[in-house]
């Protein structure tokens, strides 16, 4: 069971226009929610690379939110659709990994959205407080020490038989 | 070149010519009742007489139809004529004594009495000599009452101005004349209401006494065609103007009523225009204008009050929308400023609803924010106007602005009733509304008790909607909307008249509810902001652009197909994919996408974005 006062992190990457803006609006009209997001402004959410949200899931957050224009209204005519491809790929990818379905989220929220903006996070955080910590650099760093103890228990054992090679050579010499 | 003397005056004219036109043409007004620009001259009526010399023969002759000979001395009002005219009057009112036209007309020329009796003893209505009778079944009765007979009887001279122009002008003919003599008469074909009638109201028009009514010709179909200007409280014509303010001020065709577009027929308004400005072949043009900036100022609609259905627009008439009562105020209005209602009675108490289609959770929940302060100006005009009685409904009061509270107070001083309250029901008195009027029932919150106001007039002071077609605009001009529809600014405090796209820019209504100052002030901005732009002659790309890394570029040219603004080519030579950074809007697609990682996007380089993510990942 997670910590109660453990709150997720999620990185959102929004874009410029539309829900970057929402992001502002939402602001702007002191609407409340969680505070679980950090934002990342892109210009378009055709410029998330799937990398990114490996290197956020990679380094800690517990969920990703990707906030786009609503379809047909990209301010770069059609980025939203270059997202949209992507992101039915690397769910997919995801999936594989082990990495549950709610973590990873695309959301088309307009500029006048401030509201949905409020109910997105919050609805995405409720679910990921459920599903707890995802915690890959600590399984990282879990990993990392298993592969030391296995590295210990292999040099331990070359070392034990190198130990027991070398004794006979002893009495040999 | 040939010349005649009309009354004494020499004229020099030419052949051909017919002696009406020539004496028109110098101011010499000879009588007539059956000329018309648009038909050739007929000669019918024979009021046009005039006395003709030439080689010491003196002759009386139809002027519109004699042609002007050499030498010709004419007198358009000699002893002689006057009296052929009065004898010609005296003939027409024995058989139309109920013509004012008529009636007026021998009159002016002096006839004392008609000499002429009808056959049977009635006594005839006629104001001039009370000698005519009129026979029995020449009289009609109230329209209707007779669903098909002869067009015109009580006051047709037989001229058959009606019958040319509906056949030969308008291409219909939907009217002939029957009998002979006596029985002569103008009707529709076996006297049955006309198919082929287009009700272009042509006849009733041309016809010099009046005497035309189309419901004679083609019964319960004649409809006015309703102003849309005056919100149908008038009428109009399928040639009109738009609007008295209309820029340029000059007159349209409506396709869709203009008779020329029905039969091919009609253009009598090319025969009267002088200035040979009419042309029915014009065609829509669509002109392809380049600009460097726009600004939007579509407007807004009106709210349609029929939405709110228990207020009663639409179903009793004598609830109207604010936009027509200023119509009905108006000086230029269908009723030259005077307020009346559809029955032609003058209201004595007026109610008048705020908020229709504004702060209704049930419609729009925002405030239209004009409405308060036209409704109490409504109410001031009215007191004006019509002294009445009248009771402002009103949630709130929100008189923002310079002048405004004051305004407010003066129309409260003025005895104007303000009761806070939303208004529930708008329905007809006990008498069933046969009287017209109506009862609003609302409760008055600050008193705490439902009333029931009866009232002549209920006026609705309908919300701002935005344009139906603001979705289109918008995807067109590549902004957003705000949720209530209305143009989203780029920013509401810092940049209130800009959009999301450079070089666009908002003002007035289509932004939002307001008033005719701030739209003045918001379009002042936006032009300054559009001047702005313009004067530079140039202006700055964001630096967000992208660039690819030569080395790196594989020329799998997978980035190409991706941009939307084909900044991005491919250099054969080189085996590289090149971006034209002036093109380049700098949306960061190519980069996401490319697989060897060989594009970079200005300020939004990937290390930048890894290092984002790890900043913002480095708190708990």
């Amino acid at each position: 069971m997670p910590d109660s006062n453990w709150t997720p992190r999620i990185v959102a990457f929004f874009c410029n226009w539309c829900t970057y803006t929402a992001a502002d609006l939402a602001g702007v009209s002191r609407m409340k929610y969680a505070p679980s997001v950090r934002i990342i402004r892109l210009m378009c959410s055709g410029r998330v690379d799937p990398q990114f949200i490996l290197d956020a899931l990679a380094k800690g957050a517990d969920g990703v939110l990707i906030g786009g224009c609503h379809p047909g209204d990209c301010h770069y005519v059609e980025g939203n659709y270059k997202m949209l491809r992507r992101f039915q790929m690397l769910k997919r990818m995801l999936e594989d990994m082990g990495i549950e379905q709610d973590r990873v989220r695309l959301e088309w929220i307009s500029a006048a959205e401030g509201e949905k903006v409020k109910t997105v996070i919050n609805d995405m955080t409720g679910k990921i407080k459920k599903l707890g910590p995802l915690g890959i650099p600590q399984k990282f760093e879990e990993w990392d020490r298993e592969l030391e103890r296995f590295a210990r228990e292999v040099d331990a054992k070359q070392q034990a038989q190198a130990e027991s090679k070398s004794e006979p050579e002893a009495v040999h010499a | 070149m040939i010349k005649v003397t009309i009354n004494g005056r020499e004229i020099p004219t030419e052949k051909g010519r017919t002696i009406l036109e020539v004496a028109r043409e110098v101011g010499i007004e000879i009588p007539t009742l059956c000329n018309h620009e648009s038909l050739p001259p007929y000669a019918a009526c024979r009021f046009c007489i005039v006395e003709i010399h030439r080689k010491g023969v003196t002759r009386y002759r139809a002027s519109c139809i004699f042609p002007v000979e050499d030498g010709m001395v004419i007198q358009t009002h000699s002893e002689r004529v006057l009296k052929i005219r009065r004898i010609l009057a005296e003939l027409m009112l024995a058989r139309c004594p109920e013509s004012d036209v008529l009636r007026d007309l021998a009159y002016d020329i002096g006839v004392g009495r008609c000499r002429f009796e009808r056959p049977r003893g009635e006594k005839s209505p006629c104001q001039i000599c009370r000698i005519c009778t009129v026979r029995e079944e020449m009289r009609i009765g109230p329209p209707g009452s007779i669903p098909s007979t002869f067009v015109g009887v009580t006051g047709c001279i037989l001229c058959g101005m009606c019958v040319r122009l509906c056949d030969d002008v308008m291409q219909i003919g939907a009217l002939a004349f029957e009998g002979r003599g006596m029985r002569r008469r103008v009707t529709t074909p076996f006297r049955k209401p006309s198919e082929f009638c287009v009700t272009c109201g042509a006849c009733s028009s041309i016809c010099p006494t009046g005497a035309i009514e189309l419901m004679r010709i083609r019964p319960q179909e004649s409809v006015s065609i309703p102003s849309e200007f005056e919100y149908g409280l008038a009428h109009r014509k399928p040639i009109h103007l738009p609007f008295p303010q209309a820029v340029p001020r000059v007159p349209i065709i409506d396709k869709h009523t203009c008779v020329y577009f029905q039969t091919g027929g009609c253009k009598v308004c090319e025969d009267n225009c002088q200035a040979q400005a009419i042309d029915h072949a014009m065609q829509d043009r669509v002109e392809e204008i380049e600009v460097g900036t726009i600004i939007l100022a579509t407007g807004f609609k009106g709210f349609d009050p029929k939405r709110v259905p228990y207020y009663g627009y639409g179903a009793y008439p004598n609830v109207y929308t604010a936009l027509e009562v200023e119509r009905l105020l108006n000086a230029a209005g269908p009723t030259g400023g005077e307020l009346v209602l559809r029955d032609k009675r003058k209201p004595k108490t007026v109610g008048i609803i705020h908020c229709v289609g504004s702060r209704d959770e049930n419609t729009n929940r925002y405030c239209s924010r004009v409405c308060c302060l036209y409704s109490l100006k409504l109410a001031h005009l009215i007191k004006e106007h019509a002294a009445a009685d009248i009771y402002n409904f009103y949630i709130d009061m929100r008189t923002p602005g310079k002048g405004m509270e004051e305004f407010y107070n003066r129309v409260a001083e003025e005895g104007v009733h303000l009761i806070r309250g939303k208004v529930a029901d708008v329905y007809p008195d006990s008498a069933g509304g046969a009287n017209g009027r109506l009862i609003i029932q609302a409760e008055d919150t600050l008193m705490g008790r439902i009333l029931k106001v009866p009232v002549d007039m209920v006026v609705l002071a309908i919300g701002l909607e935005p344009q139906a077609d603001a979705q289109e605009i918008r995807r067109r001009f590549n902004i957003s909307c705000s949720s209530e529809g209305f143009f989203l600014e780029r920013h509401p405090k810092l940049a209130p008249v800009d959009t999301f796209s450079d070089g666009i820019y908002l003002a007035g209504c289509c932004q939002g509810p307001k008033d005719i100052p701030d739209t003045v002030a918001q379009a002042g901005a936006a032009a300054a902001e559009a001047l702005a732009l313009m004067d530079a002659g140039f202006f700055e790309l964001e630096p967000n652009t992208a660039f690819v890394v030569e080395e790196e570029c594989s020329g799998c040219k997978s980035c190409i197909p991706l941009c939307p603004y084909t900044a991005i080519s491919f250099n054969e030579e080189k085996k590289r994919a090149v971006i034209n950074e002036t093109l380049c809007k700098g949306c960061g697609t190519c980069v996401a996408s490319c697989p060897s990682g060989s594009i970079v996007q200005n300020l939004f380089e990937d290390e930048e974005i890894f290092s984002e993510i790890e900043g913002v990942l480095t708190y708990a």
